[in-house]
């Protein structure tokens, strides 16, 4: 019943293979692949995502004196080590636990926006956002629409850990991005590394609307680079075109990147196909010029999530596409992404959008 | 042979209490002997006591006239059947932590060691018929409602043989009258309100245990269900496991009131020892009865320790001392505490528990077996049961030209 032949291989070969080898999940489904040192914010040191993520703060309750950081376990260090030291260093009322309730985190955060102060919320995960859906969606997003520019809660960033990590399952490994693009009023906002995670977050922080910011969990210890020490920002709602090329437009954000980075590679060594790799980086607003000229360009557009294919935020890229660069196409916009089931458990490496299956997406648009 | 064998008993060990059947007992003594089981010879059954009533700590109330009797009586059985509970579930924890550490079972694993005596005490007040729903720290309870430990042990390990054919894992397993393992904290608790709204409707006189914990405590909509529930008097336990922590916070820096058996409000509610088998049980079955005569709803707080982390990512040292935990273990232990008062009271012998625990360790350990050489579910099973559809329906897969059947 599977039928992309590439994928049914490398599908099998997973299956010999941890069946005589002791059951054992093979290596993730990416390397990352670190960009180069940035030379023009100063001094940079040697740090990981979530130390780039605790910098960031650092940097904001430093030069902010109205910036509180809160959410479940932040007090401590979180989860995920995002905020350790922070503490101890501002004091506990600036940066404080609240209980398990993520309706009320958003709310409050929310209030403590509109009232002037600089709000960091935080959500354990992703998947957990839900309850906060009503809040983020009915009222951070139309704050200010609502009040005719009366009030805004612009002050307010929520964090979140995202997407897939080996083993999260159904409940610690969703990406809602799509949920959140289909709501005017809030931006929403993705990293693929330490560098771009630092930048994004401050600007998203300095931004004067609500935003949410979330950060690929896979990568927290993961992804190693030489991040600034000091506070720089990276613009928001523009993509960055990692790698030139003039055959196949390839665009993702988060983790996805250093998938599609190989897949590049591959396809160039394989195939001889240029790919151009672009990092939305923004899904909301998204840059909607870099990737039509990308494609007015190449004529072929490959986007990957792994998020569900259904109403996931390829689709939104492809209409767009189709409408602006509709002459210059020279075959279908593929979409790689997850499959429309829930985030499973055991079959995680068959559900992601993996390089061959990306590969193979390639490889017939160049045969249409 | 067996009138020497016989002579032997009378003679040489201590006197049989003759108020009890003296057939009987000596009867199963030989029953034993004859099965080749280990054979007792410092005692014989006729020693045992059948049944004792013991002492058990007064429950809080809150607004209830009074709560649930502060004697519970014990009968050798029963005894003997927590305790193989509660240390059957003890030791599949206890394998579940070891298959984690060996890289076996992946993902996310709540261990609910150090809690047995809520997930025994309340199976033994309610019927099968009865239901229960419960968070993520769910391995307990699946086995009490009747999953077999194989079948728990195959899903945390992802295999075809687990209880959701391996495609819940841990927080996700289920059995009839028994609705999960849900992993959204305090989302089980609407859910739970609205089984009991089932009973009541249907007229079945069934009751739907709906447990939480400290931290599901502080969800918004955990107040909607005790108002729905209140309000329409609903024939739900709300129980509310207090294991002090919710992950890594403690209750009082979480809650702005920690007596989370008051937290309904305009629902009555009980605090309740829940380390002690005995008065979970005599409690669950008070609050059974409270519901089931239509007074509606009622608040548990079962005050329980949970030795490991929150789960096996948390090495649970951090946020509390290892004395705290040791001073635990040694003297509220659920387990312990069933079989010292049981020993004390001559119901039964050293030996018996052994040979519950031999015989349990060996359970668990071909349930392991099974748990790690069942294979895993085909990989047609990723799409099937996403909606109910007949007939299958495609599911697009990774790319437009790659679909998938669902099956459901």
């Amino acid at each position: 019943l599977l039928q992309d032949g590439v994928g049914f291989f490398y599908v099998s070969k997973v299956i010999c293979n941890s069946r005589t080898k002791t059951q054992r999940r093979h290596a993730s489904h990416f390397t990352f692949q670190p960009d180069p040192v940035p030379t023009q914010y100063g001094p940079t040191q040697k740090m990981n995502l979530f130390q780039s993520v605790t910098s960031a703060l650092d940097n904001t309750l430093a030069s902010d004196p109205t910036a509180v950081i809160f959410g479940e376990d932040v007090a401590f260090g979180g989860v995920f080590r995002c905020t350790v030291g922070l503490r101890d260093k501002y004091g506990k009322d600036r940066v404080f636990n609240t209980p398990l309730c993520e309706q009320g985190i958003v709310g409050f955060g929310i209030g403590v926006a509109v009232a002037g102060a600089t709000a960091i919320a935080e959500i354990q995960f992703a998947d957990y956002i839900y309850p906060a859906f009503d809040q983020i969606v009915n009222e951070a997003a139309k704050y200010r629409y609502r009040s005719g520019n009366l009030f805004d809660c612009g002050n307010l960033t929520i964090r979140a850990p995202w997407g897939c990590v080996g083993h999260g399952s159904l409940y610690h490994s969703q990406s809602p991005e799509a949920f959140f693009a289909h709501c005017p009023g809030i931006k929403v906002v993705i990293p693929r590394s330490p560098v771009q995670a630092k930048g994004l977050l401050l600007s998203c922080i300095a931004d004067q609307n609500p935003c949410i910011f979330f950060e690929p969990k896979i990568l927290y210890r993961a992804a190693v680079e030489q991040v600034p020490v000091e506070a720089y920002t990276v613009p928001l709602s523009q993509a960055e075109i990692l790698q030139e090329g003039s055959d196949v437009t390839l665009v993702a954000w988060g983790t996805q990147i250093h998938v599609m980075r190989e897949v590049a590679n591959m396809a160039q060594e394989k195939l001889g196909v240029s790919c151009e790799l672009i990092d939305l980086q923004t899904i909301l607003p998204w840059d909607v010029e870099t990737v039509c000229k990308s494609v007015v360009k190449t004529g072929r557009l490959l986007i990957s999530h792994e998020a569900p294919v259904t109403g996931g935020f390829a689709a939104e890229i492809s209409s767009t596409v189709q409408e602006e660069c509709f002459l210059n196409l020279e075959a279908p916009i593929s979409r790689v992404c997850g499959y429309d089931t829930p985030f499973p458990h055991i079959f995680e490496p068959f559900y992601i959008p993996d390089k061959w299956k990306c590969f193979d997406a390639i490889k017939r648009m160049i045969n249409y | 042979m067996s009138a020497c064998l016989l002579a032997f008993a009378t003679a040489v060990l201590e006197p049989v209490k003759l108020q009890w059947l003296f057939n009987d007992f000596i009867l199963g003594y030989f029953q034993d002997v004859l099965l080749g089981s280990r054979v007792v010879v410092s005692r014989s059954f006729a020693d045992f006591t059948p049944q004792a009533t013991f002492d058990i700590k007064k429950c809080d109330v809150h607004r209830l006239e009074e709560g649930p009797p502060v004697k519970a009586t014990l009968t050798r059985d029963q005894g003997l059947q927590y305790y193989r509970i509660m240390q059957t579930v003890r030791r599949m924890e206890l394998k579940a932590d070891q298959l984690y550490k060996q890289k076996i079972i992946r993902g996310f694993c709540h261990l609910y060691d150090g809690q047995e005596a809520c997930a025994a005490g309340i199976e033994a007040a309610i019927n099968p018929s009865d239901h229960l729903i419960t968070a993520y720290r769910a391995h307990g309870y699946t086995y009490t409602r009747g999953v077999a430990i194989k079948e728990i042990l195959a899903e945390l390990t992802g295999r075809k043989g687990g209880v959701a054919k391996g495609k819940g894992g841990s927080m996700h397993m289920y059995a009839p009258h028994f609705y999960g393992g849900n992993g959204i904290v305090g989302a089980q608790v609407p859910l739970g309100a609205g089984i009991a709204l089932a009973c009541q409707y249907q007229g079945n006189n069934q009751v739907c245990v709906t447990l939480y914990g400290d931290g599901a405590a502080n969800q918004g909509q955990l107040f909607e269900a005790f108002n729905m529930a209140a309000l329409w008097k609903l024939p739900c336990i709300f129980i509310c496991e207090n294991n002090k922590y919710g992950m890594g916070t403690s209750v009082e820096r979480a809650s702005a009131s920690t007596d989370y058996y008051k937290r309904g409000d305009f629902i009555p509610g009980l605090r309740v020892d829940g380390m002690d088998v005995l008065c979970v049980r005599e409690a669950t079955q008070f609050a059974a009865d409270h519901c089931r005569s239509g007074k509606g709803p009622i608040v548990m707080e079962l005050q329980t320790y949970r030795y490991h982390g929150h789960s096996m990512s948390d090495p649970g040292v951090s946020y509390r001392t290892r004395e705290e935990i040791q001073e635990v273990r040694s003297k509220s232990d659920p387990i312990s505490l069933l079989k010292d008062r049981m020993l004390s009271n001559n119901m039964a012998a050293v030996e018996e528990f052994k040979e519950i625990d031999i015989a349990i360790r060996k359970e668990v350990e071909e349930a392991a077996q099974y748990a790690t050489s069942d294979p895993e579910p085909p990989l047609e099973e990723l799409c099937n049961h996403i909606f109910k559809n007949d007939p299958p329906l495609e599911v697009r897969g990774t790319h437009p030209w790659a679909t998938l059947k669902s099956v459901s």
